[in-house]
């Protein structure tokens, strides 16, 4: 169903869960510390985080409401930085970067869905699908290709030409996780991305992420469900900002 | 982000908000065509005052009798009639007077005239053929007085366009004869038409040759006898007058035996002069206007700033989206400056274009003159854009730098 979205080149074999180990670790986050202070206030969203993800891993992050995993999920995205502790990404300290190199780690490496989707309200599905593309120097007419591809992919290449505000909640997530990976990321965040969704659209919108674990990408997901936690091949459980527990998931489906 | 794209996107941007854009542009252009037309409406009754009075002639000094003081007009001490015949020939002498190009003597009073029927009231001046040079006036049809009209005494009339149609409504006029106070004259040309001046008529006037006008008009008897009215004269170039002045009050003083120009029987008046207090009434006028103009401007520029603000502020989610996809802070920086100098510039040319179509419109509707002002033109753009660009780049880089994150929560 994915298959129309990604270019054949970087289309990688889904791999055995037990070679796991072997490859070097894409996401890296050593004593991981975010702190936002309220005035006096001082809320600890995460306290010495440390987490190793590697190429190819679809990993579900879990925990109570307010336990730190969008804050979380937000750094790994590039999307904020930590107030203590370092992030690797591919090997390179995220410190360390400008905010030009960033921009391109977030354009090329990285495809973010979120619980929000964040589309752009005055844009049709296509241009919102586009907009990685044209910050990636993309031309006009591959980009078109590509967003109509990608949309299709995720099942709804015939609302191409309506605004989110004319779709369904199922519709517009859709719209998003196409933007997501309509650069082809190595790396694909998705925080709560069923939260919105009735369960039949949550089902559909799971088996897309599988279908693109299992064409080689990381991915990496928020959720509350158990039974969504259950698609991926590791958990990972926060409280209060610190991790809780971290393993395998038996059996994996 | 590639440029074209860059202008793309902004242009997606714009058309999105209609109405905002919309709005934008109208208070720009609002704004711009309002400091158009008032500097316009204040250069345009300067030129006309300056216009004026350039027409009076160039170069010109006016000797009047007696001396205007802060208790009005005086008369000379002893002589009985200040400017006679012999100091205009004086004041010829290029010896003397080696700065003063042209001397007219003028007599004048007001005569009824009449030419078969019709019947008419004028000024009528007895001068010399140089009145028109220095008057700066020229005729239209037939010719002006000559030399010997002056030395014989001509019964020859050059009468003004307004006495022309007045006295010959239905026909030419060189040729003709009219009645000037019961004295008959052959009309010899028709002067131009040059307009009314704050003072006088310029059009309702007949000139004849001042042997004639003192033989048969005027001054005939009387203590006035052989004196004029006035001596106009004309400098060899603007930057003489100062140099013609002194000449004209030196040798007078001297011909009427006054030992200080505190005691002159005599004002010498420069056309500068005139022209300064003139430039400087409309001057002020003009300031007036373009104070009126920019607090238009000024009241447009903030109402760009306030829409440009709101705008932005109500766009940092999407600025937060856009970093989240790959924009650098540039790529943002680039989409607004694009938008804010595209509303700018749309605004900009069209109160440009409402302006100068003002400029056509309106001296037909009030009839006062509208000059375009370029360089108001230029600056009001400039201003437009500039407050488009600050008010709507300025806030929107500063999004740019936020983390991507920070300008997602903004709500
Ligand atoms: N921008 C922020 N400013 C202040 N506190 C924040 C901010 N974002 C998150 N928090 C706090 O950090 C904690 C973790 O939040 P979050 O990561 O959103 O939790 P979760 O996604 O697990 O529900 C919460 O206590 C939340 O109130
Ligand atoms: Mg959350």
């Amino acid at each position: 169903m994915a298959e129309a979205a990604v270019s054949p080149a970087s289309r990688r074999g889904a791999r055995p869960a037990g070679e796991r180990e072997l490859t070097p670790p894409v996401i890296q986050l050593q004593d991981v510390w975010k702190r936002y202070s309220l005035g006096a206030v001082v809320v600890e969203a995460l306290r010495g985080v440390s987490l190793a993800i590697a190429e190819g891993e679809y990993v579900a992050v879990m925990g109570p409401s307010g336990s730190g995993k969008s804050t979380l999920m937000h750094l790994l995205g590039c999307l904020d930085v930590p107030t203590a502790g370092a992030y690797r990404l591919a090997g390179r300290d995220v410190a360390g970067m400008s905010e030009r190199e960033l921009a391109a780690v977030r354009n090329r490496r990285i495809g973010f869905v979120f619980q929000q989707f964040n589309l752009l309200p005055r844009l049709s599905a296509a241009r919102n699908v586009e907009l990685p593309m044209a910050y990636a120097g993309v031309d006009r007419r591959q980009r078109r290709e590509r967003a109509r591809a990608a949309l299709e992919a995720v099942g709804i290449g015939d609302r191409a030409h309506h605004r989110p505000s004319e779709l369904s909640g199922g519709q517009q997530q859709r719209v998003a996780i196409a933007r997501a990976l309509v650069t082809d990321p190595t790396l694909l965040l998705a925080d709560e991305p069923t939260g919105n969704l009735a369960s039949g659209q949550a089902a559909e919108v799971l088996a897309l992420f599988a279908g693109l674990h299992a064409q080689g990408r990381t991915v990496v997901l928020i959720t509350h469900d158990p039974e969504v936690a259950g698609h991926a091949r590791r958990v990972v459980r926060l409280r209060d900002g610190e991790i809780t527990a971290d393993e395998p998931v038996p059996g994996p489906r | 982000m590639s440029w074209p794209e860059t202008v793309r996107t902004a242009w997606e941007a714009l058309a999105g908000r209609r109405s905002r854009s919309g709005l934008t542009v109208l208070g720009i252009l609002i704004g711009i065509a309002a400091v158009i037309l008032t500097v316009g409406l204040g250069e345009g009754a300067q030129a006309r005052v300056g216009h004026a009075i350039a027409s009076l002639g160039t170069n010109l000094l006016i000797v009047t009798p007696g001396s205007a003081t802060a208790s009005g007009l005086r008369g000379g001490l002893g002589s009985a009639s200040t400017l006679t015949l012999g100091d205009a020939r004086a004041l010829q002498s290029h010896l003397d007077c080696p700065d003063i190009a042209a001397v007219a003597p003028v007599v004048q009073r007001s005569f009824g005239l009449a030419a078969g029927s019709n019947t008419w009231t004028a000024p009528v001046l007895g001068t010399t053929p140089a009145y028109l040079p220095i008057r700066n006036r020229s005729v239209v049809a037939g010719a002006g007085l000559t030399a010997a009209d002056v030395t014989t005494g001509a019964s020859v009339a050059v009468i003004g366009s307004q006495v022309a149609t007045s006295l010959f409504p239905s026909g030419r006029a060189v040729g003709r004869t009219i009645q000037v106070g019961g004295v008959p004259f052959t009309v010899v040309g028709v002067l131009n038409t040059a307009g009314a001046t704050a003072n006088a008529n310029q059009d309702d006037l007949v000139l004849v040759p001042i042997t004639t006008a003192q033989q048969q008009l005027i001054g005939r008897s009387g203590p006035q006898a052989g004196s004029l009215s006035q001596i106009l004269l004309s400098a060899r170039s603007p930057q003489a007058m100062g140099a013609a002045y002194q000449e004209t009050q030196d040798l007078l003083l001297q011909l009427h035996h006054i030992p200080s120009p505190a005691q002159a029987d005599f004002t010498v008046t420069p056309q500068t002069a005139l022209l300064s207090t003139a430039s400087s009434v409309s001057g002020t006028l003009t300031v007036l206007l373009v104070g009126i103009a920019a607090i238009s401007l000024l009241v447009g520029g903030i109402g760009v700033m306030n829409i440009m603000l709101v705008s932005v502020t109500e766009r940092i989610r999407e600025i937060g989206v856009r970093k989240a996809l790959g924009g650098t802070p540039s790529d943002i920086r680039r989409q607004f400056l694009v938008e804010a100098s595209g509303l700018g510039l749309a605004g900009g040319l069209g109160g440009a274009l409402l302006g100068l179509a003002g400029a056509l419109v309106l001296p037909q509707v009030i009839g006062n003159p509208v000059d375009i002002s370029w360089p108001a033109v230029a600056g009001s753009i400039v201003v437009a854009v500039g407050i488009g660009v600050v008010f709507g780049v300025y806030p929107a880089s500063r999004a740019a730098r936020l983390a991507p994150i920070d300008a997602l929560r903004s709500d």
